[in-house]
């Protein structure tokens, strides 16, 4: 039984005390791994996004920072303006990644029947759609200046 | 660190669920709405004068980017940098509470 397991050594020299520690092989993994497959890719473009993530906290922080002249200045800076596709493009990707995982981390029963993830995920996802036109509308009505 | 783990864990979900609801929206607000015309840049910045706009904006900034420190550590560590996790784990975490005391500072008295 214990022939199956693949660390069994390690973990019975480790449990004995382990006087002299037994060397483990830890196979070399290049920095590029990510790149070899498809999911790979998409895993790593998702993790990425929090990079996006953070810069638009960041620029929503310096926006809040600033004076009038500047704030206006910057929300009509060509440049900024153009960066903004990028960055709504990566941002909504790490939406829809993270809403589509709901499912896996929110489990619900309706008594012995699980409720379907779709469901749930198709909730978030609406819900998301809501927020996003209430915030939109919210600050189109607050501010006519 | 690794007791504190799910502690880390929770701001990186938290956070990533305020940004996951809000940024795609506020990025159309000042990348889109606000540069064509249709919400005015004046009007926006007395918006955010307001004190309520304010604690959202507290909540918005500070939790993404707990979210983006958290995952920034463990991708750079995927990336081949293993060995350095503690020191990753240190520097972004520190960046996040950082932004977050920045955040209190400019919300509250700029």
């Amino acid at each position: 039984m214990s022939m199956t397991q693949p660390h069994a050594n390690c973990q019975a020299s480790r449990e004995a005390g382990g006087e002299e520690p037994v060397p483990t092989y830890h196979r070399p993994v290049p920095a590029t791994w990510w790149l070899e497959r498809g999911p790979y890719r998409w895993y790593m473009l998702r993790e990425c996004t929090s990079l996006f993530v953070t810069l638009y906290a960041l620029f929503l922080l310096v926006l809040l920072a600033v004076g009038p002249e500047t704030f206006e200045a910057l929300l009509s800076n060509p440049v900024v303006v153009a960066l903004h596709l990028p960055v709504w493009v990566m941002v909504t990707y790490h939406g829809l990644t993270w809403f589509r995982l709901v499912p896996q981390v929110i489990v619900l029963w309706r008594g012995k029947k699980r409720i379907s993830p779709r469901l749930i995920a198709g909730a978030h996802f609406a819900a998301w759609g809501a927020v996003s036109i209430a915030v939109i509308l919210i600050v189109k009505v607050y501010s006519r200046g | 660190m690794r007791t504190r783990e799910p502690m880390w864990w929770a701001l990186f979900s938290v956070g990533g669920t305020v940004a996951a609801f809000l940024f795609p929206a506020l990025i159309l607000v000042t990348g889109l709405a606000v540069p064509s015309g249709w919400i005015p840049a004046t009007g926006l910045y007395d918006f955010v004068q307001h004190p309520l706009a304010r604690l959202v904006l507290f909540f918005g900034i500070s939790l993404p980017l707990f979210h983006g420190a958290h995952r920034i550590r463990h991708t750079l560590a995927e990336m081949g940098m293993q060995q350095h996790d503690r020191k990753l784990a240190i520097l972004c975490y520190a960046g996040a509470i950082l932004g977050t005391l920045a955040s209190v500072w400019i919300l509250a008295w700029r």
